[in-house]
């Protein structure tokens, strides 16, 4: 049986539970869907404050910021979380089917907002199928989420935000961290994150990689090396580190199947770190009726997929009839918000990739039935 | 170079420095913020009205130092942990270094901690004066750290755990 439901979230991390919650809140009926047992995303392993504004609840750590998103969606009675649940595909009539347990259930949305977020991107070296090789997210689950120490001694490759915290929360955990490695000449995250970092001792290496990783049964070591300014390995620079785990934090990249099942018009943005659907303003896709918020347009901070939730929340909302006055009035007041997060220098690189998906060319556009038989 | 290796340079550091003459007077902060980065609660924290970024939230934080008092809100609520109240008149030859913190074990008021500069290189054992314990909330603790008042610029944070009672 479908079951027809006014809006369909898909995914429950900031931007998912901003958009559910925005979109309730001028009155729609929201089904979310969330794959985890309970929503909250990323939001659940972040333990360090949040930047931004008070808007964004900048000052609260990620993981109070999701509890009270989830708190407060939980108590709307607009709002129906099914938590265990994950879509599988969006089909071209709109339908979207997912899996809980064993049962496969099918929904026939009025409007759709997919906040599928992101996936961690992987790094070729020799050794790294070795157990102890891990990604920086499943390194955060274990500490965070399940409460076990993932390691004793740990390399950190990479040095964008999600590199220098999770070294942060690792030292913090009583792991010992041997050092950051960084590809680049600069440091990809924060400068507050690395200064932080660096004055309890935990070195940063820019112009390093890892050039392989050693160890029988798991790792136990790393050889890690100099890069010359074409990011090609300098031969002799070799130095040896001994850790019982590396954790890769290399970035991230838009998670973005039901788009291409849906047959959204898709770009790949260097500067958004993947193929993105085109949206409008709105955060509409091509395929009217479904929207985009969060990293699933790009890879950003979860301040802005907050506030992208709200943006494509109030305005699905506006579409269907729901007060679409006072909606409009409090889309306008994120995108203000938007604009601001984004006005920095930080900021530069996503509005780069934001004016490359408005200009023309470039559309990937997909054919439907591949995705069909 | 700060981009390069975390730790931010001399020059960097005279750019937010509380002058000597004001640091005479009594406790006052210092905003280790360096970058423009979407962000501003140190403007909301402080009840002095010292801390203003203009209209851009990507502007750095700029401190009055003659409005700034030296209260330490803004330390615990500044997401970067980049703020330290630096006293120089605490004691004849000793300064009062307030620090962010946020590792266990933490210390007890009275006992000595190994202090570290912003590489995180050993200075001395310092004492550890008072802990102010953050909220349930905040959970961002104080560590108020008596050092020789030489190094009230250099000591920026202490290592956890192996604390000493003398």
């Amino acid at each position: 049986m479908i079951r027809n439901v006014e809006v369909l979230v898909v995914g429950g991390g900031p931007a998912g539970l901003c958009a559910a919650q925005a979109a309730a809140s001028m009155g729609a009926k929201v089904t979310m869907l969330e794959r985890d047992y309970v929503p909250g995303g990323q939001l659940v392993k972040q333990t360090h404050k949040f930047f931004g504004s008070e808007k964004q609840h900048a000052g609260e750590r990620g993981f109070q910021i999701g509890r009270m998103l989830l708190d407060e969606i939980q108590a709307d009675p607009n709002i129906e979380i099914l938590p265990e649940t994950t879509a599988l595909g969006c089909y071209e009539d709109g339908v979207i089917t997912a899996l809980q347990g064993d049962k496969h259930l099918k929904f026939r949305p009025e409007r759709t907002i997919l906040a599928t977020g992101a996936a961690e991107k992987f790094l070729a070296f020799p050794g790294n199928d070795l157990p102890g090789v891990y990604g920086a997210g499943a390194v955060q689950t274990l500490m965070n989420v399940a409460g076990v120490k993932p390691a004793q001694r740990v390399l950190m490759v990479g040095s964008g935000n999600i590199g220098l915290i999770v070294s942060y929360q690792l030292k913090q955990a009583g792991v010992e961290v041997a050092g950051v490695v960084e590809a680049a000449p600069r440091i990809g995250g924060y400068l507050v994150h690395a200064a932080k970092i660096r004055r309890a001792g935990i070195p940063i290496l820019t112009g390093w990689t890892v050039k392989e990783a050693f160890g029988k049964e798991q790792v136990e070591g790393a050889v890690i090396c100099q890069l010359d300014d074409k990011f090609q390995q300098i031969p002799g620079t070799e130095k040896t580190i001994a850790c019982d785990a590396i954790c890769l934090a290399v970035g991230l990249t838009p998670l973005t199947e039901l788009c291409w099942q849906a047959g959204c018009e898709m770009k790949y943005i260097r500067e958004l770190s993947g193929h993105v659907p085109v949206v409008s303003d709105d955060l509409e896709t091509t395929k009217a009726g479904i929207y985009a918020a969060g990293d699933v347009t790009g890879i950003e901070e979860a301040s802005s997929a907050m506030v992208e939730g709200k943006i494509a929340g109030y305005s699905a909302a506006a579409s269907l009839g729901h007060s679409p006055e006072e909606a409009a009035r409090l889309r306008q007041e994120a995108m203000e918000e938007l604009r601001q997060l984004r006005s920095g220098p930080t900021g530069g690189k996503i509005n780069a990739g934001i004016e490359k998906v408005k200009q023309d060319g470039g559309v990937v556009h997909v054919n439907l039935y591949r995705y069909s038989h | 170079m700060l981009i390069s290796t975390g730790i931010p340079t001399e020059e960097d550091l005279q750019g937010v420095m509380p002058p000597a003459q004001r640091r005479k007077l009594g406790p006052v902060a210092m905003a280790e913020c360096f970058q423009k980065i979407p962000c501003n609660p140190c403007v909301a924290a402080c009840r002095q009205k010292a801390i203003t970024m203009g209209n851009d939230i990507n502007e750095c934080p700029k401190i009055d130092f003659d409005l700034c008092t030296g209260c330490g809100v803004c330390l615990t609520k500044c997401p970067g942990l980049a703020i330290f109240i630096i006293d120089e008149t605490y004691g004849a030859d000793t300064a009062l270094v307030k620090l962010p913190f946020e590792y266990l074990p933490l210390p007890q008021a009275g006992q000595y901690a190994m202090g570290l500069n912003r590489a995180g290189e050993e200075l001395g054992w310092f004492k550890v004066v008072q802990v102010i314990k953050g909220s349930a909330r905040n959970l961002t603790h104080t560590i108020c750290l008596e050092v020789p008042k030489e190094l009230s610029m250099e000591v920026r944070n202490i290592r956890e755990g192996g604390y000493r009672d003398e």
